[in-house]
């Protein structure tokens, strides 16, 4: 009876479902609870609920949307990089008979929640944060298409975060690796909530990416300013545009299959089971559908923060911009027509491995053809080493080396040899870290400025560099050698002694990482510290070239206090050149979006949905189900969902700047 | 607004020209209104969205529709004239919400009205017989987790059921918002979206008709 209740009401949760015999666990718990009540006491003695309701959770305006996705990836990267320092340590010690100090329920927990969290809930939330911050400003647009909407979508990527961090603790995350291919995530070799965490994290999030991808393609087809014409637009904006079409053209994809997944694990269907004519080879091909159009959307924005960097600080204008757009908009389709190079060794025969072999040299081109153009860019210009270019310099180093092993794993013999080897590990960190994270830090240090009105200290933010790019070498050259002598990845104990060595310096490498990220860390509390000497008071400190920096930093909530009219691909550059005088007069009352909580309130109503799924609570889940039709329903009931921003506060606003800037000159 | 900007594209033809007597525009004061555009984009690129989640079911029974574990097989099991039956409703609904959208051009709120209505039994008849024929699969012990096929075969209609169900549900929403503020603006846009919605669910119909059913038939 009363195990009936029980099951009833927390469905498979219970009390052995709380990891208290894991010392590593239970320590990290009482860590994030000291600092999660230190935090929640700060907010409530500073009386900073009301304000952060108010002003920042309820927010549409997507300057503030786009902070909060960025804070979101900062602190998913301490938790993504904590997995892989604990993985390096691991590897390095686990030699000579030792088993280390993870068992392998925990590592192979720990290597899934490091891709996933580093994919999913890292690099995505960042580039997804930068794009909503940039791109309205640099269309000359007040706000994104579907204000709301944007404010929804990011409260879903939190709810996918805050399921994965609840795995943590209570229960388990997935033991899969970061794609959970069947047959071992099928409910018969993973009967636990590991993989339901992962489903229902995963599909949280993206009902919000996908959301978040339509939203930004209305708003660069349909808000540019007039006389933005689609080949006079920022580079960073097409890119965001090539990628945004990408998350909408993949992200339904990988819905889709983890709803198959779920159903096969909830219902007792057999689309990727061994039995009953299931077909666990469906599921890795239509993940690969989606995984490989993913790496373009993180990698394409990046693309065009180099493209924005390299012209900003060299004081050229681009070289080559059509061949810049082509070789994007090129990139866009071709990210299709290589899945399968993902698993060559699936035994898809000789013709269809060859195609996609084929197809996968063939993106080098295009990419190659923007390397080119970066460098025709710099050549005989004026270059300022500042961070930004630092950090796009090290791309191109290191980028190339990632891109050229990229074309070797393409060819299908030699992946044969290199397939699930840790050279493969190497290339794709090459890639993902010299290229894409490479890339949010140079357009973390050159938007900074622009978001908050002072600039990042620049020697913290050298040592920051030095350390992250010389750690990576480090960390993952060893990984190059060690796959081409054949070890393979996800290994948690080794039998060779010889190997020892290559792990350790790679572990060293972790550490220089490490000492990269806390010196970020320190630079922008420093920055904080010293804002009075950093600050700009222009709004464009870089001598910068597109739209943003025409209006002040922070920029007002109504981006421009006119709608600006473009004649030039580096419109602000003409302007400056061109005599541009600021508007001081004739302001009118400018139309805004309101504010709203019901994107909190529906992204919190989902994670607990997702919850219930989760442990099998199904009175829970009915509960929150109904209650998102009715809140989402209700909301619709709400006509009012704009308002003036009466033309004294825009005066008041706009003097302000003049005076700032006039005291400036 | 837009013919002073092709104007002064015509007298600043590339940015090295020399400058002419009049400054170069750099402003508008106007407000530009894009909404309704950007809501009628925004659902068709959802829409797309939409049918690549089709497309994985879609492809996912190509693959798996003949894997019928020893099973019941496709023609063993279609009831055609029921199909044909179910089809007839999804498609009569189609053209009554087309009726209703013709009504609300010319602005007569009940007649609108009654043609939604329309539309919505119409919806439910089709939903009541997917169920019949679910329910009649499942006694028959053709249920879903019977094999590969099946399981295929229930997600792909399934899923499309479940959209006619949201469809529904929103259909129902929006009687209730035209009946209390009439075909006002907002109320006009929501009805389109939920138009091409509706005709979008007719045309993935016609595909799981086809490719499902009438060529599981032959085989």
């Amino acid at each position: 009876m009363l195990e009936t209740l029980t099951t009833f009401l927390f469905g498979r949760l219970s009390l052995e479902s709380f990891p208290y015999h894991e010392p590593i666990v239970v320590a990290t718990f009482f860590a994030v609870m000291l600092g999660g009540i230190a935090l929640v006491a700060a907010l409530s003695y500073f009386k900073l609920w009301g304000y952060l309701w108010k002003e920042w959770f309820t927010t549409v305006d997507h300057k503030r949307i786009g902070i909060m996705y960025m804070i979101l990836g900062l602190i998913m990267l301490l938790r993504g990089f904590a997995d892989a320092i604990m993985m390096r340590a691991q590897q390095a010690i686990a030699f000579n008979g030792s088993e280390g100090y993870l068992n392998s329920h925990h590592f192979d927990q720990v290597f899934t929640a490091h891709g996933v969290i580093m994919i999913f809930f890292v690099a995505m939330p960042f580039v997804t944060g930068l794009m909503n911050y940039v791109v309205p400003l640099q269309i000359g647009a007040r706000d994104v298409s579907f204000p709301f909407l944007n404010n929804f979508s990011f409260w879903m990527t939190v709810g996918g975060a805050v399921l994965i961090m609840a795995s943590l603790f209570v229960g388990e995350f997935a033991r899969t690796g970061w794609l959970a291919y069947p047959p071992l995530s099928g409910l018969e070799a993973s009967p636990d909530v590991g993989v339901d965490y992962y489903i229902w994290a995963l599909q949280v999030a993206g009902v919000g990416t996908t959301l978040s991808g339509i939203n930004l393609i209305c708003t660069i087809v349909k808000m540019r300013a007039p006389g933005m014409t689609m080949m006079k637009m920022p580079v960073f904006t097409w890119t965001s545009l090539c990628t945004n079409v990408l998350i909408v053209a993949s992200f339904p994809i990988l819905t889709a299959v983890l709803v198959l997944l779920s159903l096969d694990r909830y219902v007792g269907t057999h689309f990727f089971t061994n039995d009953m004519g299931g077909n666990p080879m469906m599921y890795v091909n239509l993940i690969w559908i989606w995984g490989h159009p993913e790496v373009y959307i993180l990698i394409l924005p990046c693309f065009g923060i180099f493209s924005e960097v390299t012209s900003t600080f060299t004081g050229k204008k681009l070289f080559g911009y059509t061949s810049m757009v082509y070789a994007t908009v090129v990139i866009t389709i071709l990210s299709y027509l290589v899945w399968l190079h993902h698993f060559f060794t699936m035994g898809s025969g000789a013709s269809v491995n060859s195609f996609f072999g084929i197809t996968t040299m063939i993106i080098s081109i295009p990419t190659g053809a923007k390397i080119f153009n970066w460098l025709f860019t710099m050549y005989r210009g004026r270059i300022r080493f500042e961070l930004p270019m630092m950090w796009t310099i090290a791309f191109m180093l290191t980028f190339v080396i990632g891109g050229m092993t990229g074309v070797l794993l393409a060819v299908p013999p030699a992946d044969f040899v290199l397939h699930n080897s840790l050279f493969l590990i190497a290339h794709f960190h090459n890639v993902i870290i010299g290229g894409v994270l490479f890339g949010l830090f140079a357009g973390i240090y050159y938007w900074w400025p622009k978001a908050f009105g002072f600039r990042l200290d620049p020697f913290w933010g050298k040592m920051s560099f030095w350390f992250w790019v010389i750690g990576f070498y480090f960390a993952f050259m060893p990984l190059y050698v060690l796959g081409l002598m054949g070890v393979t990845r996800r290994l948690r104990v080794f039998e060779d002694p010889s190997l020892q060595i290559w792990f350790q310096i790679a572990a060293f490498g972790a550490v220089l990482i490490a000492l990269g990220i806390g010196s970020f860390l320190i630079q922008i509390a420093v920055s904080v510290l010293k804002r009075k000497q950093l600050v700009d008071l222009t709004g464009d400190p870089w001598h910068g070239r597109t739209l943003e920096w025409a209006t002040s930093s922070p920029p007002p909530d109504y981006n421009f206090a006119f709608t600006p009219v473009i004649h030039d691909n580096d419109a602000w550059w003409d302007m400056k050149k061109r005599g541009y005088a600021r508007p001081l007069e004739g302001f009118r009352p400018i139309h805004m979006p309101s504010n709203t909580g019901t994107g909190i309130i529906l992204a919190g109503i989902s994670t607990a949905l997702g919850f219930a799924l989760i442990w099998h609570i199904w009175w829970l889940a009915a509960v929150s189900f109904i209650g998102l039709l009715v809140v989402a329903i209700g909301h619709t009931f709400n006509y009012n969902r704009d308002f003036h921003i009466p033309v004294d506060e825009v005066v008041r606003t706009e003097s302000e700047r003049t005076r700032l800037l006039s005291g400036q000159v | 607004m837009t013919t002073t900007v092709e104007a002064m594209h015509g007298s600043h033809a590339g940015h090295d020209t020399p400058r002419d007597a009049t400054p170069p525009v750099f402003y508008v004061r106007d407000e530009h209104a894009h909404e309704a555009a950007s809501t009628a984009l925004g659902f068709w690129i959802y829409l797309m969205s939409d049918c690549l989640i089709f497309a994985v079911l879609f492809a996912t029974y190509g693959v798996l529709g003949t894997s019928y574990a020893a099973g019941p097989t496709a023609k063993e099991l279609f009831d055609l004239p029921l199909v044909a039956l179910n089809t007839t409703m999804l498609l009569l609904s189609s053209i009554t919400y087309g009726f209703a959208m013709l009504a609300m051009e010319k602005g007569r709120t009940g007649q609108t009205q009654g043609w939604l209505a329309i539309t919505l039994l119409f919806g439910l008849a089709f939903l009541g017989i997917e169920l019949y024929e679910f329910a009649h699969l499942i006694h028959e012990g053709a249920g879903p987790w019977r094999s590969a096929f099946l399981s295929s075969f229930f997600t792909l209609v399934g899923t499309h059921g479940l959209h006619v169900t949201f469809g529904s549900v929103w259909l129902v929403t929006l009687m209730v918002q035209v009946a209390r503020r009439g075909l006002i603006p907002a109320n006009r846009r929501r009805l389109m979206c939920l138009s091409m919605f509706w005709h979008f669910l007719d045309v993935i119909w016609i595909g799981v008709f086809t490719f499902v059913y009438l060529m599981g038939a032959l085989r």
